[in-house]
């Protein structure tokens, strides 16, 4: 507005101070300052996990030492699996692979098995979560097979397809499906009726509503299953090797306690944690890269 | 020779298994090309339904909408709604927002590089051009009923729908606001259906303000024209001894002979 509302009143004259002023002290060392700050927060995030695996480990060291303890000390673990550790690439044919061969192919199994729950558990989800009468006639099925633990799939499908591989694969795919479409069904479910709305104004088509609405709505849902399957897939895979033999870190498992190499026991499971840990992240950093940090962490 | 947008009998009842909510009765109101018509009432009167019905996301029982003599029950982008709750898309950037409305609407008739300057064009009228790559979680509530209304605009609507558009804002983003959409208006000499329920923002941005009756079974109470010359300048109109008639009068309406009786 061009008007002047209030006429400007007459500034007041400032008393002089009276006081005497201080000029305020430059701030010293600023990146001194910063660094300490860093690494105080560094500090805060690593030095209670190394005190408590520090504590652990000396517990299980005084534990174990002892003559006549069923299980090693952490030290003796060390020993008895060095040469496993340094050289897990070794080669000797057969069964005795080093433990990088043994874990690749547990991956690949884990792999081949996730990824087609992944579309599968997607897709179905998609029916279900859109469609009202799918819904009432699947949901049903799933609440019931979805409580089925996952080996004892493992005698069926090994008599359906008569050979280890697929039949592992198939335990994982069965173990991991059910969170994907459970979520993949609450997130279509979920869509705010304001998008389906501004859908409906632009009249987009069932295409372009399927990519540009519900995928995108629906991605921190979708993640959520996909984190839950990848974590289920991994806890299923060693408990089905064990099973179905052949090369697997499953396998590895139960060949060691058969031939009482508890060191190796230990070692292997160390293992299958951090791999559990490092799948869990990559579908985790997965999932922030696509809905843009909107999916729950 | 009739209206440009009309609203022909609609009635409007809801059913939920044996019960039936009658909202809308009777509702008949013509809009010419380049109107600004509001409609206010209390909440819960059904205005927003009535506006859902003109937008086709909502089907009247009885009655039903023409626009330029052609019956409308169907959604489309003819008549765009800037939504309460500004219903931007969160995972697409401002821009990104804009240019789907674009994208959609102009597929056939413009070229890419005609989409993107339609899409900036839109997004200068609100003055959101500084912030079109922000995503909506980035901005303030007056910026994404801007992006809102933006993206309405750039579908190029006959008639432009606001449904109580500052509804959420501070008082000083929703003058900001009204005065976006005045200059707008004035521009652009769109029709524009606005709902509200504050008397000053209805006599300030109308040509004619239709007051409804309190629900259930809410009908027109009166319709009044706001004579006020444009363009309309917020200080200047508001001590001119029209716009104070006009105010009185809908505050008559709302507080005196249907005041919203609350249920205990």
């Amino acid at each position: 507005m061009n008007m002047p509302l209030v006429k400007a009143e007459p500034t007041p004259v400032m008393p002089a101070p009276t006081a005497k002023v201080l000029p305020l002290e430059p701030k010293r060392n600023a990146l001194a300052t910063r660094l300490a700050t860093r690494v105080r927060d560094v500090a805060i995030r690593v030095v209670p996990p190394i005190v408590v695996i520090t504590v652990t480990l000396l517990v299980w060291e005084l534990l174990c030492r002892r003559a006549g303890s069923t299980l090693p000390p952490p030290s003796r673990v060390l020993d008895d699996t060095w040469e496993l550790i340094v050289d897990p690439f070794f080669d000797r044919g057969g069964l005795d692979k080093g433990l990088f061969w043994h874990l690749s192919a547990s991956l690949q199994r884990v792999a081949s098995g996730y990824l087609l729950a992944s579309l599968v558990g997607v897709a179905l989800g998609t029916l279900v979560g859109q469609s009202t009468w799918a819904m009432r006639g699947l949901d049903p099925i799933f609440q019931v097979l979805r409580t089925v633990p996952p080996l004892a799939w493992l005698p069926l499908s090994l008599a359906a397809f008569r050979n280890g591989q697929p039949s592992a694969i198939f335990v994982i795919f069965i173990t991991a499906i059910w969170p994907i479409i459970i979520n993949t069904a609450v997130g279509i479910r979920n869509i705010p009726q304001d998008y389906h709305n501004v859908a409906r104004v632009l009249r987009l088509n069932h295409f372009e509503f399927f990519w540009k609405i519900m995928v995108p709505s629906a991605a921190p849902y979708i993640f959520t299953g996909l984190r839950i399957g990848i974590g289920l897939s991994w806890l299923a895979i060693v408990a089905a090797e064990m099973l179905i033999g052949g090369v697997g870190i499953g396998f590895f498992i139960w060949d060691a306690w058969n031939s009482s190499h508890i060191s190796e026991i230990i070692l292997a499971l160390l293992y299958v944690g951090l791999i559990g840990f490092v799948l869990d992240r990559i579908v985790a950093g997965i999932a922030t890269l696509v809905t843009h940090g909107t999916a729950a962490n | 020779m009739m209206a440009y947008l009309k609203l022909d009998h609609i009635d409007k009842t809801f059913t939920r298994g044996a019960l039936e909510t009658e909202v809308l009765k009777d509702i008949t109101l013509g809009i010419e090309k380049g109107e600004f018509v509001s409609i206010i009432g209390h909440s819960g009167c059904g205005k927003t339904t009535l506006l859902n019905i003109v937008a086709g996301l909502t089907r009247a029982t009885i009655g039903g909408v023409l626009l330029e003599e052609r019956e409308v029950d169907e959604p489309g982008p003819d008549r765009a709604v800037v939504f309460q709750n500004h219903s931007l898309l969160p995972w697409l950037t401002v821009y990104d927002n804009v240019r789907l409305a674009v994208d959609k609407v102009f597929s056939a008739t413009k070229s890419r590089v005609e989409r993107r300057a339609w899409t900036m064009h839109n997004l200068e009228l609100v003055q959101m051009a500084y912030a079109k790559d922000k995503r909506p979680a980035e901005i303030s509530g007056g910026m994404k009923q801007r992006a809102g209304l933006a993206r309405a605009l750039a579908m190029e609507p006959k008639v432009l729908l606001l449904d109580e558009p500052f509804g959420a804002l501070d008082a000083l983003t929703r003058a900001h606001l009204q005065d976006s959409v005045m200059a707008i208006h004035q521009k652009l000499r769109n029709t524009v259906l606005m709902i509200t329920h504050d008397v000053d923002e209805a006599v300030l941005l109308s040509d004619r303000i239709v007051m409804m009756t309190n629900g259930p079974a809410a009908r027109i109470g009166e319709v009044l024209d706001v004579p006020l010359a444009r363009p309309r300048r917020r200080l200047d109109v508001a001590s001119s001894p029209t716009y104070l008639k006009c105010r009185q009068r809908v505050l008559e309406f709302l507080y005196e002979r249907h005041r919203f009786i609350e249920a205990a």
